[in-house]
């Protein structure tokens, strides 16, 4: 006996690969864009649109059915705008130092329409451990995509990972860089990150043909 | 009709109103149990900031940026920070320099009959001392600020710099170790002692920042606008600062 339904195993892994949030559905763009010339900021990112869409989700799953239909999005976007909030303060107050590096992130993710998407299209319409399994799920895959753009990214632009240069030093000319290698400042700016998350969903289509379109 | 209660006009108006008293109550009652903790963690790293351009800090690889710890915060710089002044209009008087914010000055000084306050902290380590000036200005997106130790030749012997929000990656690294130690040792005198400020250029072709004297440090590609403001926010404020500190290093001779 698995410790998860067939149902609810689906919830959790069908958007890291079939039904990814980025490369499937193409939302949460703008943030993988933004925020992806480092890993160790892709990861933070990761971790707090996880925490926020999961909890979000349970939040608009308890009062989805007192919820009128009229102002419904906006209903949403307090929910998500409050969580924020909340969460903001309370790592303010007694993770000071994590909070100074998250700084932008956590107002991002208000605007990651990912959040959006997932209250409208599933937690309006499902109970509140389904929905839970289901941000936990979303939020991953979108999380997936971006650790792997930040790790090209920082990777072939700044030729170091989580900070820590893996192919020498650019300045020194040691490592890659003494046989003539160069950092690709391009990778750096945020077209790249489109370039990337391009490539990544040319891999997967062409690994999996039955997500191609009949046109 | 509406098929369903939650359809109706009054059903929508008293959710909205109830959700918006609900949810601001549920904020304003965390904002007010959580404020003393906040102001008192700023204040700590406000600390941690100046002490950490006078080298108190816990660096230890050449990339790290570490304070000391915040609960240390408060011994050390009553012990490395012998003396705070406040200059306002000609006159430097000792005086609590710690509590004034900068920002609220500048918003006070737009009334012509204010005169701004600039607070100094002067700082001892190691036979060394250390007049430690703050500065703030505009990045990309939002506000920008740090903290310079100069010595009595007016060269930086430490810089820090923060930001409120500039893009991750690219003028975010303005506060890391590569750029604010470029600062170290620059002069921002020229060579006739005029003020010069140190400019963040781009094209400066000095990427391991050996010439000192060039008023000039390497820039970070892809971040010009935050590279601008840092030049400008160190070209204002120092300028500002310049004749004060000159008198209280004379007078301290």
């Amino acid at each position: 006996m698995a410790l998860l339904s067939k149902k609810d195993r689906g919830l959790l892994l069908d958007p890291l690969a079939d039904n990814n949030p980025i490369t499937v559905q193409v939302l949460g763009i703008c943030s993988a864009l933004a925020i992806t010339a480092q890993l160790k900021a892709s990861v933070v990112m990761a971790v707090s649109v996880i925490a926020v869409l999961a909890m979000g989700n349970v939040v608009i799953s308890l009062i989805r059915n007192i919820i009128p239909s009229k102002i419904r999005i906006i209903v949403q976007l307090v929910v998500v705008a409050a969580l924020v909030i909340v969460v903001d303060q309370v790592l303010k107050a007694y993770s000071y130092e994590l909070s100074k590096q998250l700084s932008v992130f956590i107002g991002l993710i208000i605007t990651n329409c990912i959040i959006m998407g997932r209250f409208e299209a599933f937690a309006l319409a499902n109970k509140p451990w389904p929905s839970f399994l289901d941000g936990i799920g979303n939020a991953s895959g979108y999380g997936l995509i971006l650790v792997i753009v930040g790790f090209f990214r920082e990777l072939l632009g700044s030729g170091t990972l989580f900070g820590h240069q893996v192919l020498g030093d650019p300045i020194a000319k040691t490592g890659l860089y003494a046989i003539g290698y160069e950092n690709n400042g391009f990778m750096l700016l945020s077209p790249m990150a489109l370039i990337v998350v391009g490539i990544i969903i040319w891999v997967q289509r062409a690994r999996n043909p039955k997500l191609i379109e009949e046109n | 009709m509406a098929s369903k209660k939650t359809d109706t006009n009054i059903y929508t108006i008293v959710f909205a109103v109830v959700m918006v008293v609900v949810v601001g109550s549920v904020l304003a009652f965390v904002a007010n149990t959580l404020k003393p903790t906040i102001s008192e963690n700023e204040r700590f790293e406000k600390m941690q900031n100046i002490l950490y351009v006078m080298g108190v800090n816990n660096n230890e690889g050449d990339n790290d940026v570490v304070f000391i710890p915040a609960n240390e915060a408060g011994d050390a710089f009553d012990k490395y920070i012998v003396k705070q002044l406040v200059i306002q209009g000609g006159s430097i008087t000792e005086g609590d320099a710690f509590s004034i914010d900068l920002a609220k000055e500048e918003v006070l000084a737009k009334d012509s009959g204010y005169q701004k306050r600039l607070p100094v902290f002067v700082g001892k380590k190691d036979e060394k001392t250390h007049y430690i000036v703050p500065l703030r200005g505009k990045g990309l997106w939002d506000a920008i600020w740090g903290y310079v130790s100069l010595d009595e030749n007016m060269v930086v012997q430490g810089a820090f710099f923060d930001h409120a929000g500039e893009t991750p990656g690219l003028g975010a690294n303005i506060k890391e170790r590569y750029f604010m130690d470029d600062f170290i040792g620059e002069h921002i005198m020229d060579a006739n002692n005029n003020f010069a400020g140190i400019a963040v250029a781009k094209g400066n072709n000095d990427p391991l920042n050996l010439r000192k004297h060039d008023n000039k440090v390497d820039a970070i590609s892809g971040s010009t606008i935050t590279g601008d403001g840092v030049s400008a926010m160190i070209r204002k404020y120092l300028r500002e600062y310049i004749p004060h500190l000159e008198k209280i290093i004379n007078e301290s001779k």
